[in-house]
């Protein structure tokens, strides 16, 4: 089998309905599980998933078969875990329900391989609350799975076993980080726990625990079945695979393609999502989600992969673009955002706790009329104490990229908000 | 030792601590909130900033937290790095922006750690714009106010109150900056730790509320280094005086016994001392005379021949003077027969057994607890904490193994969830432990008793054996022996709660077949009754029956009683008998009791808080306590009327009493070195009991007198009533209050008192071990097994329960404490009273009186047996009967018309 260009979503109906297990199985589904149960011992499947280059497509970027390696192994290795972060709140961002709510299978199918490959006996989808839909047809294809045999007992009559749960979240940002969603697995609070110990480690109930996005999972099965060179030749880029790329905003055709990793902005832009509307140019974006720093039109040739996009400043995130057009306020785009942060902070440590209020009511004071010159210094300042390795996790530090790289881009809009010297009397 | 570089300047540390313990231990100032001592760290207020280095060329670094950074050998670290002091700074802004400035009415203000942390980090200007968040406050019982709006969200309280001592009514709730510390509604808090939220959290949204009713600034108190007399575990605490009323009293840190942590009895038990109804004037049937009148006519009784009952509440001295003033042949134990016999068992199996009576730090080490027949948790709580530590041990050492520090808090707890380390239980009742622990058994005395001796038995054949065991039984006494034999460090924790003499044998029997075993001591650590029943056992006491049974034959001209209440120790009715027989009756003590009522002669003494001198608790520790302040009125140290009455002795201070008690009674000769001599000087002076910021010194009493009156001297110790005098250089033992340069909080200042921050004080933690375990000889096994109880009809057997509120006389008596002690009542297993009919309330018969109590039905009690709360006011006088005949009491059968 060749295998297609476009294998996360080759089984996308266009009338919006789930793929079916029958359509999922006709283009090879449930294959890779076959092929990694019955042929492949645990640690090569490790192996050859580290081998296809695939990077964790929640964010951080983090290689999938590395962190599967850290998990201890051995009959001796007791209870182990592995959680699917289907937790996506990432303002700008709708890849994993995609995915989810359309080829459910292609998920549970990564899932089975993931645990099997960490040798993981109970599996949960931690599900972003809001994601009824998702919910519903997860539930369903579970429920398929488990009568063909892909999960439960002896799945495909091989000695591996794996439960699957699906937990819906009460519904926090928070959730979305690693740790926190496992907190909030076991009913604590969600808040995040030190590094290490990592989950690898110490994680569920305090035993070996991975936890990947959705969308990594959702790679596994092809590289399983299609192979490690078939599916680094799906593009050209240092990072393997194909990659689902959004762009929202004033573009003329918002939405989701699955492109090759690699693929530059303009093409996401210009050629997928058809340009700006008319009447508004590009001002900026923020290239993975609301917390990466603007990028700017000089940006538009860089290629959508991780180290390219770290290195002209910003982060790739989830790969979904949130447009910034000459006619929205970045100011105001900036206050909306960090409004939404404030009010996700967990509260565990200070400066996100305390200092993304701060952040927002200095912003709505500057919109207000009522900020002052030193203002933006102060924000300047709360954007650093929120820096990386300031924080306990990474929200802040999140949260302040939008803020500073506003402030550096869009100084000017800033500084139309301050009152006049004559009018400040 | 590991070596790290700090500011350039090279140091030496211990290896495998974080840095924030280990910069702390140096002397150095680092600010800090969420990390503690004992709860470890957890990263969350990211105050403790530093700059790490990757080597000596990297001259930028990044900021790390240091409670979360393992010391490591090369480590490289700028604590004055410009970025980590503006990046502290910039927390403390941050902590500010919803903090109320309302220091000047803030009960923590002047020793609130926020406010010296604030300080510290130099920030002073506010330039957040915005309203403060606020919050609603809560009632949270009589013993602690709650003022939310002050907190910065710092968590320690939740991990101190749930994580470190097993409370679960006090959470956080909500997120962002809307975090609430607070119970799911307004009610007290329900655990007994919950006082040590005062000193936990770092500023004033926990304060001490029976200290509120009073309130004194710190700096306006006057303290003494002072041991807690509500239980028998002896912890350190410091009473503070002003205007004659003992404002509080808080912890005083030892590095072996209570660390950082007190129970809510001994930190709010303090409250008797300010009744209005205390004695504080001789009494002559009745009428208040002279003090001069009063030892005339204590010379008197002693002329007569009195016989002196002492008392396991009173120091070693005041109980050595009663001794010397009647004779040791003349000399009891004002405490019930029971107690004694077992108390006197643990005396003899501390000075001549081969086992060891452990501090409550080694407690804390232990890898295996078996508690026999002790609700330690009622009893001692102080200990029940330090068992509670023990149970994380097993998974201290898991965590160990994956390379997770013992101070990474959150990563141990997330590792470990609910397992917790062997802890057996084996009880009469139930116990505040049973939660914690992995075998709960309950059994009636006798049986916990047989129990114990068979798991002796199963360590060392040559223990002697038990027979009738129930198959059950002997499979229990197997597996925990098993496991005891396993264990590193084993732990044996029993009393003399159960009331059952043959618990406490069986106890020492399983730590004396684990050090044959082991070939070494093994640990076995005894609950005592008060704080200082050691120590009256010590003196080589009779029991008190046999004084009143001389009384019935008519050979007892005079008693003298010694801070007791025979009514609690004796029947009523052999009391009474006992007090018509004696000629003439002298009480001794400081607070109302049934006993002054029948005394002919009632001479007022001074409370813990009044006076000075030495207790022995459990574990076998001399410790010397000192005054406050000055007894009230007319009142004086026991050993002071006691040694004034004496025809020969000239004794003018304490250290004459306890110089002469240490030379008579061999065991005590160290107790001299309990604290320094009243001689003692720092540069020709005392030291101070007044802080130097103490504030209306000649204007306090100006009311009474406009001059300023003559400090009060203090001829017993090496304590001055005044501000002159170095208090900082004190030795441990002498060390007034806990304050520190830039560090004005009790529980934080002390990291400068410490040799390493949560270890020993420097110069050594005070006080003065007894016993050390006795190698040689063989085991002396009791051979003595009770019989296992057969139940009879009608009859239950009676089972001692305990309230940390309540069972304890004089903490009984402060208005805070009353508040949390319940109703009298009597408990029976739901089996029971269902057959009693499922009565409300039962009749019981009490010495042969007549009794209508409510009954509780409760399916720990075990069947066949009643449990009795001992203690609580409102309960039936005396020692609890062994058995009792009940029946369904019939409506308004008790006579009370409403």
């Amino acid at each position: 089998m060749s295998g297609t260009a476009t294998p996360l979503t080759q089984n996308v109906r266009l009338d919006g309905a789930a793929a079916t297990l029958e359509q999922y199985r006709r283009t090879g589904g449930y294959r890779g599980l076959e092929r990694a149960l019955e042929e492949l011992p645990p640690e090569a499947v490790q192996q050859e998933v580290k081998d296809a280059g695939l990077r964790g497509r929640g964010g951080a970027g983090f290689p999938t078969g590395v962190k599967w390696g850290l998990v201890p192994m051995g009959d001796d290795a007791g209870q182990k875990y592995l959680v699917v972060n289907a937790d996506e709140m990432e303002p700008g961002t709708f890849k994993d329900r995609y995915l989810m709510e359309r080829d459910p299978h292609q998920l549970i199918e990564g899932v089975a391989i993931a645990a099997y490959a960490v040798q993981a006996s109970v599996a949960y989808v931690f599900l972003r609350g809001e994601y009824h839909l998702a919910a519903e047809r997860l539930k369903r294809a579970m429920a398929e799975a488990l009568d063909q045999s892909y999960l439960g007992s002896n799945i495909c009559s091989s000695s591996f076993s794996l439960e699957l749960h699906l937990h819906s979240s009460a519904g926090r940002y928070i959730c979305g980080e690693e740790t926190a969603l496992l907190n909030s697995l076991e009913g604590k609070r969600a808040t995040p726990r030190a590094k290490p110990p990592f989950p690898q480690i110490s994680g569920l109930w305090g035993r070996p625990t991975v936890v990947n996005n959705v969308e990594t999972l959702c790679n596994v099965p092809h590289i399983l079945r299609e192979g490690v060179a078939w599916y680094r030749a799906l593009t050209a880029s240092v990072d393997p695979g194909t990659k689902l790329f959004g762009a929202s905003g004033r573009v003329r055709r918002p939405g989701l393609w699955e492109l090759p990793m690699g693929t530059t902005i303009r093409e996401i832009i210009e050629d997928h999502a058809g340009g700006m509307r008319d009447g508004y140019r590009l001002r900026g974006l923020l290239p993975g989600g609301a917390s990466t720093d603007f990028l700017l039109p000089e940006h538009l040739d860089v290629p959508m992969e991780f180290d390219a996009v770290a290195k002209a400043g910003s982060r790739m995130g989830t790969g979904t673009m949130i447009v910034l057009d000459d006619r929205t306020c970045p100011v105001q785009m900036v206050l909306n955002l960090e409004r939404f942060f404030a009010q996700e902070s967990c509260g565990w440590c200070t400066p996100c706790r305390d200092g993304l209020p701060w952040t927002v009511r200095l912003l709505e004071d500057l919109v207000a009329g009522q900020g002052r010159a030193e203002d933006l210094e102060q924000l300047g300042r709360l954007c650093r104490l929120m820096g990386p390795g300031n924080t306990f996790c990474a929200l802040a530090p999140g949260a302040a990229e939008p803020l500073q790289s506003a402030l550096k881009h869009f100084l000017g809009d800033f500084e139309r908000y301050l009152p006049r010297q004559s009018e400040v009397a | 030792m590991v070596g790290i570089v700090v500011d350039g300047e090279p140091h030496e540390v211990p290896a495998g601590g974080n840095l924030l313990q280990s910069l702390l231990s140096l002397g150095l100032d680092l600010p800090y909130f969420c990390w503690h001592p004992a709860l470890g760290s957890v990263g969350a207020c990211r105050q403790c900033a530093v700059v790490q280095y990757r080597d000596e060329n990297d001259v930028t670094g990044r900021v790390a937290m240091a409670c979360m950074t393992p010391v490591a050998e090369g480590l490289r670290i700028g604590l004055k790095a410009p970025a980590a002091v503006e990046f502290r700074a910039g927390i403390i802004e941050l902590l500010m922006t919803n903090h109320p400035h309302d220091c000047p009415v803030c009960e923590e203000g002047g020793e609130c750690h926020l406010q010296d942390m604030t300080v510290m980090t130099g920030h002073t200007f506010r330039q957040y714009r915005g309203l403060k968040r606020t919050h609603r406050n809560q009632y949270l019982g009589p013993f602690i106010n709650h003022e939310m709006n002050r907190c910065i969200a710092c968590y320690r309280c939740v991990r101190f109150y749930r994580d470190y001592a097993g409370g679960d009514d006090l959470q956080v709730f909500a997120s962002r900056n809307q975090v609430y510390f607070g119970r799911f509604e307004d009610g007290a808090l329900e655990n007994e730790f919950s006082g040590n939220l005062v000193e936990v959290c770092p500023t004033g949204v926990f304060t001490d509320r029976t200290f509120s009713a009073h309130f004194t600034r710190k700096w306006d108190l006057q303290t003494a280094p002072s041991v807690c007399v509500h239980c028998g575990v002896g912890c350190n605490t410091t009473p503070g005086e002003r205007y004659g009323t003992l404002k509080r009293v808080i912890n005083r840190y030892h590095g072996d016994l209570n660390g950082y942590f007190l129970c809510d009895r001994g930190r709010f038990g303090y409250g008797f001392v300010n009744c209005a109804d205390r004695l504080t004037e001789p009494m002559l049937h009745g009428q208040p005379v002279t003090r001069a009148e009063g030892r005339a006519r204590l010379r008197d009784v002693t002329f007569k021949g009195a016989i002196g009952i002492g008392s396991p509440r009173a120091s070693l001295e005041a109980n050595f003077a009663l001794r010397e003033l009647v004779g040791p042949e003349n000399f009891y134990a004002g405490c019930a027969d029971a107690d004694y016999a077992m108390l006197d068992t643990i005396r003899r199996v501390l000075a001549s057994w081969p086992v060891h009576s452990p501090s409550l730090r080694e407690v804390e080490g232990a890898d295996v607890v078996l508690v026999l027949g002790e609700d330690v948790g009622n009893t001692a709580p102080r200990l029940a904490l330090a068992i509670r530590q023990a149970t994380r041990n097993c998974m201290l050492a898991a965590a160990a193994e994956l390379k997770i520090a013992p101070w990474q808090d959150a990563a141990v707890r997330e590792l470990a969830q609910q397992v917790r380390g062997p802890l057996f239980v084996l009880a009469t009742t139930g116990t505040r432990l049973d939660e914690l622990a992995e075998v709960v058994v309950r059994r009636t005395p006798a049986d916990i008793a047989r129990l114990g001796f068979a798991i002796a038995h199963a360590l060392e054949p040559a223990a002697p054996a038990v027979s009738g065991l129930s198959d059950e039984d002997r499979q229990h006494a197997e597996s925990i022996a098993e496991a005891l034999k396993r264990a590193d460090n084993p732990l044996v924790v029993s009393g003399t709660g159960s009331g059952e003499p043959a618990i406490v044998e069986a106890a020492a029997q399983i730590a004396c077949a684990l050090s044959r075993r082991r070939k070494q001591p093994a640990s076995v650590s005894f609950v005592v009754p008060e704080c200082n029943s050691l120590g009256l056992m010590l003196l080589d006491p009779k029991r008190l029956g046999k004084a009143l049974e001389s009384a019935e034959s008519g050979s007892v001209p005079a008693a003298i009683v010694l801070e007791s209440d025979l009514f609690r120790s004796a029947r009523t009715e052999a009391v009474e008998s006992f007090l018509s027989r004696v000629g003439e009756t002298v009480l001794l003590d400081h607070s109302p009791q049934a006993t002054a009522h029948r005394a002919q002669i009632v001479l007022p003494v001074g409370t813990f808080a009044e006076t000075e001198g030495t207790f022995v608790n459990g574990e076998g520790r001399a410790q010397r306590f000192f005054a406050a302040m000055s007894p009230r009125g007319a009142a004086m140290d026991s050993w002071r009327w006691l040694a004034e009455a004496h025809p020969r002795h000239d004794w003018q201070c304490l250290d004459e009493v306890t110089g002469a008690c240490a030379a008579a009674i061999p065991v005590l000769a160290r107790m001299v070195d309990a604290a320094p001599r009243a001689d003692f000087r720092i540069d020709g002076l005392k030291i101070p009991r007044q802080t130097h910021r103490r504030s209306g010194r000649t204007a306090a009493s100006a009311h009474i007198d406009i001059r300023e009156p003559q400090p009060q001297d203090d001829t017993d110790s090496a304590l001055a009533f005044t501000m002159e005098g170095d208090a900082f250089d004190a030795p441990a033992a002498l060390r007034t209050y806990s304050w520190a340069p830039s560090w004005n909080s009790n529980g934080q200042s002390i990291a400068k008192f410490q040799d390493e921050v949560g270890g020993a004080l420097r110069g050594g933690d005070p006080g003065v071990r007894l016993f050390e375990p006795v190698q040689r000889g063989a085991a002396p096994w009791f051979t003595e097994i009770p019989r296992a109880v057969a139940a009879e009809p009608g009859v239950w057997l009676t089972v001692p329960r305990y309230h940390v509120f309540g069972s304890e006389a004089l903490s009984a008596r402060a208005e805070s404490v009353v508040e949390r002690i319940p109703a009298p009542y009597v408990a029976l297993h739901p089996s029971d009273l269902a057959r009693l009919g499922h009565a409300d309330s039962v009749e019981l018969n009490w010495h042969g009186f007549r009794e209508v109590l409510p009954v509780l039905a409760d399916d720990t009690v075990v069947p066949g047996t009643i449990g009795v709360p001992v203690g609580l006011p409102g309960m039936p006088c005396g020692p609890c009967p062994r058995t009792l005949a009940l029946r369904k009491a019939e409506p308004h059968g008790s006579g009370v018309s409403t």
